[in-house]
């Protein structure tokens, strides 16, 4: 079924797709990916003169090499332009790449018009040059294309640390006696290189979207270069694959949008689920992290309802709180209380009878790291003088969730030993907020009395 | 050339280039100065897969459904482009790249699969515009520019064009002073309590708007080259915010009827028998008016001017 035409161009797609891939992350991290979209364009007018040159000349038209030729020429062309354009500062890259674009491309379709007059057809196939057709490609073209895309690989191979120091770090490349604006010059280089190698498959119009989407997809998946390039080349060799095999099937199908439709299929399955970066992830974490807050709201306010009660130091207390004294300490609804104490009942954190609830070993542990992180994040920010009482208790309802334990033992005078909780100790009496809990019952019963914030007076039996 | 040809197969045409490259260089000078052109080349490439989703949906190769299509594309595209940024963490030229081709790539798919291609809308006229095909076979003289029935067979496009400049044109007086606070200083528009986000979104799916209008006469990489060339080569030229925005209109109508002229009915009237796509000629000519406009700028040996901006 695959002959011997197909499977070349199929291989010829995919080199070109390692290429582009390659390339493309070296452009989008140096940010000059949309070079290749002036670069495709541009081509347009160069590919259309060299045919028309070819077919004055005898030759035959629908020869790659010349064709190719025309297109690297007005290709650097254009980016020289966009060079030009920029160099007074009054017009931005973003508009001189529009303008080179769109005006070459015009001159090209002009130009293109023109040919198709003149009866040499010598326009025989230049329009697949537009939109992309694998379909149409000879082995030999496939070979050509393949070659050049496997000669820009080897060339970004061998700038590799050149490369990666104008990416990354361009102040230390100068110093370190590498050229940075030599360096650009060979991407740009590169970048025409690959985006007038693509033509023929990808097309001019679409031949940007398979530097810039392999390489973006990589980056929502990996930091680190090596891994960036080996993801974003296999990405682009699997579109170029794709878009061919389509291409090759489907012939009437442009084959541009067939890889570039890939490329972006890709690219849409790492935004949502890379699992650093993706929506889908961050959503899940971010959801996860309130169910944790609220856990440990809820854990924290069991504990301190037993500290309360009159429980001993470090002990979880052996008292049944009702669910409704800590929905009013929270200020929660007490059917949403309810369901808290079901679902931590569920995870075997409390244990639950009748509308009341009791910490279990577990749950007493997991009680205990929430009110150590919360009465460390509090009695650090009244040391700081950051806030009074009742600011820093709001506060660190806040930032306590992200408190890792190491963090909260750096942040208490007595490391080992639970604090007790600094809203009955009053103004003035800071500098003994680090007391164990040992004698500070009376001080927290007080503080449930005193304290004006959420009203735990109903707390206690 | 007899005059009854003028009316029949130039005036439409070049009323559509006129409307369509006025239209597109109106917008542009917001795009330019709010360092936003690579938008128009988004939205002009976004807009085809609501296009086609227009015709599929409806049938017909109406204007309304068209319309509304490519804003909701444009839309959705706005959104999918501050999205990617965002996730993505791309400058915004790369995931603008990314999101424009994947639509364009999308609606290339649908326009096969819809069939839209053979029946409806000709690839041709996306990727270079059919100036050409604006004709008034109606016409039977200059007797029938007055004549209603007979300008009610007027091209539909011509249609569409006249009144999305209309629209438009009445936007940019409306909205005269807001958008010339978003362009140059867009915190201070924003602290004075101007809606800031809504003028940016109104300004978006007015370039929609026009880039849609604009698509069939000119293609859609044509409609770049009108929102961009004649805005710069007059960002070139001035510091004034009115001559900066009405210059690009004038400017993008002058060149679109130059265009017309000079690559098909100019050279026949001077007898030879030479024609060219008529949206290329235009484009070309942008590219050199900016071409022109730099070099009159280095050209010019003027003092200094303070780079004040004065509405």
């Amino acid at each position: 079924m695959l002959g011997y035409n197909t499977l070349v161009v199929l291989a010829g797609c995919a080199l070109l797709g390692l290429a582009c891939g390659t390339v493309g992350a070296f452009a989008l991290l140096r940010g000059r990916a949309l070079m290749a979209d002036a670069v495709g364009h541009a081509a347009l007018p160069g590919v259309v003169l060299a045919a028309m040159l070819v077919a004055s000349l005898g030759g035959n038209p629908r020869a790659l090499p010349p064709l190719l030729a025309g297109a690297v020429i007005a290709g650097v062309l254009g980016v020289l332009s966009v060079q030009a354009l920029t160099r007074g500062g009054r017009i931005r890259e973003d508009a001189a790449i529009a303008i080179v674009l769109s005006s070459f491309y015009a001159l090209g379709v002009a130009l293109l018009s023109h040919v198709q007059t003149i009866p040499q057809a010598a326009q025989a196939g230049l329009g697949k040059f537009i939109l992309g057709q694998a379909a149409a490609m000879r082995a030999e073209d496939a070979l050509w294309a393949g070659g050049i895309a496997a000669f820009s690989v080897l060339l970004c191979l061998i700038l590799f640390q050149r490369l990666r120091a104008a990416c990354f770090d361009p102040d230390h490349a100068r110093v370190m006696g590498l050229s940075v604006a030599r360096t650009d010059l060979a991407l740009l280089g590169l970048i025409v290189i690959v985006a007038v190698a693509g033509l023929q498959a990808v097309g001019l119009v679409l031949v940007v979207a398979l530097l810039i989407l392999p390489a973006a997809t990589a980056r929502l998946l990996t930091h680190r270069l090596p891994v960036l390039l080996l993801v974003s080349a296999s990405l682009g060799a699997l579109a170029g694959a794709l878009g061919a095999a389509a291409s090759a099937f489907e012939s009437e199908w442009p084959t541009g949008a067939a890889v570039v439709l890939a490329g972006a299929i890709f690219f849409t399955l790492a935004l949502l689920l890379a699992p650093e970066r993706g929506l889908l992830p961050e959503a899940l974490r971010r959801i996860h992290r309130r169910i944790a807050a609220t856990e440990s709201h809820f854990l924290r306010a069991a504990w301190e309802a037993q500290e309360a009660a009159g429980a001993g130091p470090g002990t979880a207390g052996d008292r049944w709180t009702p669910i409704a004294a800590l929905a009013a300490a929270r200020g929660w609804s007490e059917a949403y209380a309810a369901r808290l104490a079901l679902w931590l009942g569920l995870r075997g954190l409390v244990a639950r009878a009748e509308g009341e609830i009791h910490l279990t070993p577990r749950g007493a542990a997991a009680a205990r790291r929430a009110v150590r992180a919360h009465r460390a994040v509090e009695l650090h920010l009244l040391g700081l003088g950051a806030t009074d009482i009742a600011g820093a208790d709001r506060l660190a309802d806040l930032v306590e969730h992200g408190l890792p334990a190491e963090m909260a033992t750096r942040l208490l005078a007595e490391p080992s030993a639970l604090p007790q909780s600094p809203h009955a100790l009053g103004p003035g009496a800071f500098s003994s907020q680090a007391d164990t809990l040992g004698d500070s019952e009376n001080a927290t019963r007080q503080n449930f009395i005193v304290r004006p914030l959420r009203g735990r007076e109903a707390d206690g039996h | 050339m007899t005059a009854l040809d003028f009316l029949r197969l130039d005036l439409p045409a070049l009323l559509a280039a006129i409307l369509a490259c006025g239209t597109c260089g109106l917008l542009g000078s917001f795009l330019v100065l709010r360092r936003d052109s690579l938008l128009g080349d988004a939205l002009s490439h976004a807009v085809l897969p609501g296009i086609i989703a227009g015709f599929a949906l409806t049938g017909a190769r109406a204007g309304l459904p068209m319309l509304l299509g490519a804003l909701a594309a444009a839309l959705l595209a706005v959104v999918a482009i501050s999205l990617v940024r965002r996730v993505a963490r791309l400058e915004s030229g790369a995931a603008t790249g990314a999101v424009f081709t994947s639509f364009f790539a999308l609606g290339l798919m649908l326009m096969e699969a819809t069939g839209a291609r053979s029946v409806d809308l000709d690839l041709d006229c996306v990727l270079f515009g059919q100036l050409e095909s604006v004709v008034w076979l109606e016409a039977q003289g200059f007797g029938s520019l007055l004549d209603p029935t007979a300008l009610a067979a007027l091209p539909r496009q011509l249609f569409l064009l006249a009144a999305v400049a209309t629209v438009l044109a009445g936007l940019v007086a409306l909205l005269w002073r807001p958008l010339h606070l978003l362009c140059f200083d867009p915190d201070y528009a924003a602290a004075i309590g101007l809606p800031a986000r809504g003028l940016e979104l109104a300004l978006n799916l007015m370039v929609a708007a026009a880039a849609v209008a604009a698509f069939e006469a000119v293609g859609s990489i044509l409609v770049v080259a009108m929102l961009v060339c004649p805005a710069a080569a007059i960002r070139l030229l001035t510091d004034s915010y009115r001559a900066q925005v009405l210059g690009g209109a004038a400017l993008g109508a002058a060149l679109g009827a130059l265009g017309y002229a000079l690559a098909g009915p100019l050279p026949a009237a001077f007898g030879q028998a030479f024609s060219l796509n008529a949206a290329g000629v235009i484009g070309t000519l942008g590219g050199l008016a900016v071409a022109g406009a730099m070099l009159l700028r280095q050209l010019r040996i003027a003092p200094p001017k303070p780079a004040v901006i004065s509405g």
